[in-house]
Parts: C-alpha cells; sequence; structure tokens
C-alpha cells in the first residue's frame, strides 16, 4: 500500500495551498499534488452579465494580475463585437502588459524569489523574506523595489490611479498616453536598465553556487506552450500558440488560439478546484505542457530586441534542446524584464500612442469571443458565449497556474524525493518545496508572502492511510 | 399666488403656498438628500430620503411632496433624521445587489454618492441577494434590475417629458419593477422612441447605455435638466 505525505495550510485565511507527496511500497516517493483549494466560482457567477462588464468584473479574480485578466477579457470582448481594434488601442495595450510584466517578474524576483538564493535556505524565515534582504544588501533590494513600482508606474499612468482599472474596453482602450506620462516613463527607462543589469550579474552568481537547485528544482521533459510572432519571435500579446517539446523540437505551430479546445483538454481533478489543462494529442500525462516565462523562452526563436536576444543565446546554451529546469524561470524572467524594458523604449518614439482613435465601436457580431494574451505567469484564455443580446451565457478561463499545475505536481516530487528518506518530513525539505513552488510564481495569495513563508502543513500518512508525521509551519 | 413665511433650519424663509419644502429650501440654498425627485418631473415621494421635521407634527414629512404652510417650523438636519436616512440607505443596498466596484455607474452614481455623503458605513440589514435579470435586449440600452432602486424617475420622463409611456412598474413591494409596454422585452417595445431620457434620469446603473463598462456611465444630467425645464424656463427657441 502506498504512504502519503500531505502539506497542508494552516492559516485558512491566507494559506491556500495543500501539497500532497504519495510514497509507494519501497517508502520512495512516486507522485506529488499541488492542490489549489481556493475557489472563487467567478465563472459561474459572471453568467447573464453583460460582456462589456467583463473587463470590470474578471480583474478582481486576482489581486496579483489584474491587468492580464483585464487585457484578454477585452480581447475576447473584441472577438464578440468581430472588430479589428484601432492600431493605437493595440499598441497602448501592449505597453500595458509590458508594465505588467516588469512590476510582476520584479516582485517575483526581488522580494519573493532572491532571499531564497541570495541569502541561502536554510536562512531563519524571518529573515528570508524582503526585509533580510533589505539588510543584506539594502541597494539591491531598494533597487528591486523601484523597478516593481516601475511598472506600476506604467500601468497607473494609462489606467489612472485605480487598483482595478478598465482601461482596456471591448473594442480598444478608453484613454491614450499623455505626454507627461511619456516623458515620467522614458526619464525612468535608464534606471530599470541599469537594475536589471545588477540582477542579471546576481543571478550569474547564484546559478555557480545552485548547481543542484537547477539539477532537480523541476528538472525534467515536458512541453511548453507560448505566444509568438509569425517568425517565430517572442510575443506577449498578439500572435499565434506554438508547443515545443524536451528536446527544442516545434511539435505545433501557429495554432490559432481561439481553437484552444482542439489541443487543449482539461482535466478536473477531485483535489483541486484547479483545472489541470494539457496538450490533447499526446494524452496526460505525456501532454503536460508549462507556460509562463521559461516556457516562452523555449518556444521563441529570438525576442526581437537587440539585448534581450543576447541573453536568450545564453539562456538556449543551458539545456540541451530545450531549457527543462524550473529554477530557471528566475532566469527566463529577468531576460524578459529587458526586453519588456527595450520594447517600452521602442515605444515611447511611437506618436501613436498619443492618438485619440483609440475604440472601435459594433454590436454583437459573433456569439463566442476568445481573448487569449500572455500574462507575466503564462498564457491566459478567457472564453465567453453571449446570447444574441450580449448577455454571458458560459464563461471559460484557463488561467498559467492551472497549465502549470502537472508540472508544479512533478516538481514537488522532485524536490520530496531529495529529501523523504523514511517515515519523517526532514525539516530543510519546506524550504525547497516552497521554493520549487515560487519557481512557478503561481498566483495564489498564500505563494505571494513578501514577509515570511508559505502557511505550510506537513503531514506524513502510512501506507495503511495512517498519520505518521506532521509538521505545521506559517 | 399667495405669499407663506416660514422657518427652514432658523433661516426665515417666505415662498408662494405652491412651493414644496424642497423648492422653498433650495431656494435659500439649503440642500436636503434626494434621490426619487428629479427637477422638473412631479414628485411622487418614493425614496423618503428628503424626510424633515416640522415642529408639532409627529412624524416626518418628505420635503418633496409636502407643500410650505404658514408659520411652519421646518428643520432639515437632526441626529434623527440622519439616522433614518442613513437606514433607508441600507435598506435600499439590502433590498437588490449593488456591487459598486464592477457597476457601470461607479463613481457617477447617487445612491453611491449618498451613501457616501450620509456616512454610511456599514448594512445592518441582512443582504436578500435577489434574483433580477439584466434587459439587454434594446439596441441602445440596457436595464440591470439588480441596481434599480423604484424611484420611477424614469417612468415619469418616459410618460411626462418624452410622452411615449413605454415604462411603467409592476407587481408590488419588494417584487415590483419597472417594466417596458406590457412587461416584455424592452427591444421588442412598440412604443419606446429610443430617446434614452430614462437613461439619462436614472441615478443609479439600473438604466445604463449598452457596451458601457465600470464607472462608464455618466450622465450629463444638464441636457436632461434644460428638456424637463426649458418649458417653464420658456428657453425652447420659438
Ligand atoms: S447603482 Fe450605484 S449603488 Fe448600485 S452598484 Fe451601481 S454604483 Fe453602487
Ligand atoms: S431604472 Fe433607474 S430611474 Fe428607473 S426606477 Fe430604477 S433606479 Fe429609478
Ligand atoms: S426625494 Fe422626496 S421622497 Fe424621494
Amino acid at each position: 500500500m502506498a504512504q502519503r505525505i500531505i502539506i497542508d495550510p494552516v492559516t485558512r485565511i491566507e494559506g491556500h495551498a495543500k501539497i500532497s507527496i504519495y510514497l509507494d511500497d519501497a517508502g520512495n516517493v512516486s507522485d506529488a499534488e499541488f492542490h489549489v483549494v481556493e475557489f472563487r466560482g467567478f465563472e459561474k457567477f459572471c453568467e447573464g452579465r453583460p460582456y462589456s462588464e467583463m473587463p470590470g468584473i474578471t480583474p478582481r479574480i486576482c489581486g496579483i494580475c489584474p491587468v492580464s485578466h483585464l487585457l484578454a477579457s477585452a480581447k475576447a470582448g473584441d472577438a464578440i463585437m468581430a472588430v479589428n481594434i484601432p492600431p493605437a488601442a493595440d499598441k497602448l495595450r501592449r505597453l500595458m502588459n509590458l508594465g505588467q510584466f516588469i512590476q510582476s517578474h520584479a516582485l517575483s524576483f526581488f522580494h519573493l524569489s532572491a532571499p531564497d538564493f541570495l541569502l541561502g535556505w536554510d536562512t531563519p524565515p524571518a529573515q528570508r523574506n524582503v526585509f533580510g534582504l533589505i539588510a543584506a544588501n539594502q541597494d539591491l533590494a531598494r533597487a528591486g523595489i523601484r523597478l516593481r513600482q516601475f511598472g506600476q508606474e506604467i500601468i497607473q499612468i494609462l489606467g489612472g490611479q485605480k487598483i482595478h482599472p478598465a482601461w482596456a474596453v471591448p473594442g480598444g482602450v478608453r484613454s491614450s498616453l499623455a505626454d507627461d506620462g511619456r516623458a515620467k516613463i522614458r526619464s525612468w527607462l535608464p534606471e530599470a536598465h541599469a537594475t536589471t543589469r545588477t540582477a542579471f550579474e546576481l543571478f550569474q552568481k547564484a546559478l555557480d553556487t545552485h548547481k543542484r537547485e537547477v539539477q532537480f528544482f523541476g528538472n525534467f521533459p515536458s512541453l511548453f506552450m507560448g505566444l509568438v510572432e509569425p517568425d517565430g519571435t517572442w510575443e506577449h500579446h498578439g500572435g499565434k500558440l506554438r508547443f515545443t517539446d524536451a528536446s527544442g523540437c516545434i511539435i505545433a505551430d501557429q495554432l490559432d488560439p481561439k481553437r484552444y479546445a482542439e489541443y487543449i483538454a482539461e482535466s478536473v481533478q477531485p483535489t483541486s478546484y484547479l483545472k489541470s489543462p494539457y496538450y490533447s494529442p499526446l494524452g496526460c500525462p505525456d501532454g503536460m505542457y508549462r507556460v509562463g516565462p521559461l516556457a516562452r523562452l523555449n518556444v521563441a526563436e529570438q525576442m526581437g530586441t537587440p539585448k534581450a536576444d543576447a541573453e536568450l543565446k545564453k539562456f538556449k546554451k543551458m539545456g540541451r534542446g530545450a531549457v527543462t529546469s524550473s529554477f530557471l524561470y528566475h532566469y527566463a524572467r529577468l531576460i524578459e524584464i529587458l526586453a519588456c524594458l527595450e520594447r517600452v523604449e521602442i515605444l515611447m518614439d511611437d506618436p501613436e500612442l498619443s492618438s485619440e482613435d483609440l475604440r472601435a465601436d459594433a454590436g454583437i457580431n459573433s456569439l463566442r469571443g476568445v481573448g487569449v494574451s500572455e500574462a507575466p505567469r503564462g498564457t491566459l484564455f478567457h472564453d465567453y458565449t453571449v446570447d444574441r443580446d450580449g448577455l454571458l451565457r458560459k464563461v471559460n478561463l484557463i488561467v498559467a497556474t492551472g497549465q502549470n499545475n502537472l508540472a508544479m505536481n512533478q516538481t514537488v516530487a522532485q524536490i520530496a524525493r531529495h529529501y523523504v528518506r523514511g517515515r519523517e518530513i526532514p525539516e530543510p525539505m519546506l524550504n525547497r518545496v516552497e521554493h520549487g513552488i515560487r519557481c512557478y510564481d503561481p498566483c495564489l495569495s498564500c505563494s505571494t508572502h513578501a514577509v515570511g513563508q508559505m502557511p505550510l502543513e506537513v503531514s506524513l500518512i502510512g501506507p495503511d492511510g495512517a498519520l505518521l508525521h506532521r509538521i505545521a509551519r506559517g | 399666488m399667495a405669499a407663506r413665511t416660514f422657518t427652514i433650519d432658523g433661516k426665515h424663509v417666505s415662498a408662494d403656498e405652491s412651493a414644496t419644502i424642497l423648492e422653498a429650501a433650495s431656494e435659500v440654498g439649503i440642500t436636503i438628500p434626494t434621490l426619487c425627485h428629479l427637477d422638473g418631473v412631479y414628485d411622487v415621494g418614493a425614496c423618503r430620503l428628503c424626510l424633515v421635521e416640522v415642529t408639532g407634527v409627529p412624524k416626518l414629512l418628505p420635503a418633496c411632496t409636502t407643500r410650505v404652510a404658514e408659520g411652519m417650523d421646518i428643520n432639515t438636519d437632526s441626529e434623527r433624521l440622519r439616522k433614518y436616512r442613513r437606514m433607508t440607505l441600507e435598506l435600499l443596498f439590502a433590498e437588490r445587489n449593488h456591487v459598486c466596484a464592477v457597476c457601470v455607474a461607479n463613481s457617477h452614481c447617487e445612491l453611491q454618492t449618498l451613501a457616501y455623503t450620509l456616512g454610511m458605513d456599514h448594512v445592518r440589514y441582512e443582504y436578500t441577494f435577489p434574483r433580477w435579470p439584466v434587459d439587454n435586449t434594446h439596441s441602445l440600452f440596457g436595464m440591470d434590475h439588480n441596481r434599480c432602486i423604484m424611484c420611477t424617475r424614469c417612468v415619469r420622463v418616459c410618460w411626462h417629458i418624452e410622452g411615449a409611456g413605454t415604462k411603467n412598474v409592476s407587481g408590488r413591494g419588494a417584487r415590483s419593477q419597472v417594466i417596458s409596454d406590457l412587461n416584455q422585452p424592452w427591444g421588442t417595445s412598440e412604443t419606446c422612441t429610443r430617446c434614452g431620457k430614462c437613461v439619462m434620469s436614472c441615478p443609479t446603473g439600473a438604466l445604463f447605455a449598452k457596451g458601457v463598462t465600470v464607472s462608464e456611465m455618466e450622465r450629463d444630467r444638464t441636457k436632461l435638466e434644460f428638456i424637463v425645464t426649458a418649458r417653464e424656463k420658456k428657453q425652447w427657441i420659438a
């Protein structure tokens, strides 16, 4: 009979994740499951509402990446109206998405992950956080916070001061980039570039001291999915989907994101509220794919901007075929920050961002609309079915964290395999498992504890289902 | 036309006998909170937000439908009045589904503004979470019953300003609702002239221009005000 280790959240208000590690008869880790028990029923709740309200409603799904939901929702609305949005609106939406990438990646790297690999895994949790980082390296921590602010500033300049700006709307956007905003972004760019440079240097050093982590923090073959341009250049808001495999080969390309149901199937696991999508032609579990920074860089042939392209070349050398270690999500995140900064720079010279031609108008021309955009954490799908009056009949959302769910399970299993010996849960494993999850930067409130650690409870269940050992933490 | 003299909040005021307390107060710069009142359309006293105290009268009186009288001593602000107004607002919020954060009228809503200004920080009544539909069948406008406060402003402008008589009220009590023609989808109404006056008059996010998203439903009240008062003020160009 197999054994089972459960890592459970203790603080119900803040922790929403639960991990089970399965042991086989020999006492070795056979499998792991990262359950997400955070369920907000948004899809059901939206039914009956006018689709035009969705860009206002869906950003509230997640306080961590509202902009991504906003953009995907507006795009789904464009599809229902069946309009081509004005070119200026597309560029402005892209600018906001770049801002979102910068702020989200900076948060993940500096606040959430850097304390782990810069201060050391076994540093007490009270210090292994952004405050510990401030104590150890004040300039770095401050620069990281400022970089995040830069991304947030871009979002605010475009969307206004509100936390959940319904700035992107079906058909376009509500306002253009004002001159003072443009000037502000432009003057902030050199500092943002300098911070990113420093982060690259730091991460290079961390790589030297973290060879083991690169080896077993989610290092396994899988597929990768992301948007690319027709020539295979990195995309973040338009383009079509590409799947590559672990050897780096393209297995499907230029897939119409609107027809995702033809190549993505979702397995609903009874133990998790997250749906676990997989590439259906290969079935489950072979069709397991990863999304997000690591995946986007694996599927892209070039970044499309010089500095990021130089880094991409180095990155690609880190794998035989594809880069398969999830620890390198961190590296991919830095390269994406760089690409975003370069793209923001280019946009700052584009007069079209001040255009007043921002919004296309139309009635209901299609009863179904799919909006797809890359969120910092991976590809995000919003799929709306409406009636003739534009009231929502059905809503399907596929989020990045769900798509990475199967890979997160594997990552946890792989880390656990290195630590679990016998009938006890070794303390050092917790920090590593926690970080293994952080590599994916999952958008769960529990994973974004800037201060302290994820609240966890680990239970070890014996072959007969009895509790062998439990560690609570949080 | 006979003048009446009386006091409002201790101020000596005189007004024509036909004036309501609300009109007389606004004439001398005293604001009384209102929701169902709309300048230029007759009043119905539906919302009870404009309640005032009149010395010697045990019950509270709605300022919008009570005519002034000689020697009246009117009080428009007291702890008791503030308490009742807050209560009225709380009941309105509890009665239907108001999710301001995602509402088309957010930041441009009279109900929301009143809740802010009158210090409604809690709803002490249990929310009823009724299931009300959205009527999006009209080609230009939509109606979300979840946000309707049954002020009947839309009904009154529809009948008495536009003269179309499309909007009506059906049902009783908490189940009463604004309907179009013979309780049919608005888009199938044969009387609606698509003038949009009802949308202009609505104090909340219940009536809206189709396609608007959060906070986008800004109403240009001056247009409506012109339409409803131009006749009395003789502003129509001859
Ligand atoms: S109608 Fe007004 S009070 Fe009701 S939800 Fe909308 S903004 Fe809030
Ligand atoms: S729809 Fe608007 S104007 Fe009409 S009764 Fe309801 S709240 Fe009042
Ligand atoms: S304004 Fe007087 S009762 Fe509504």
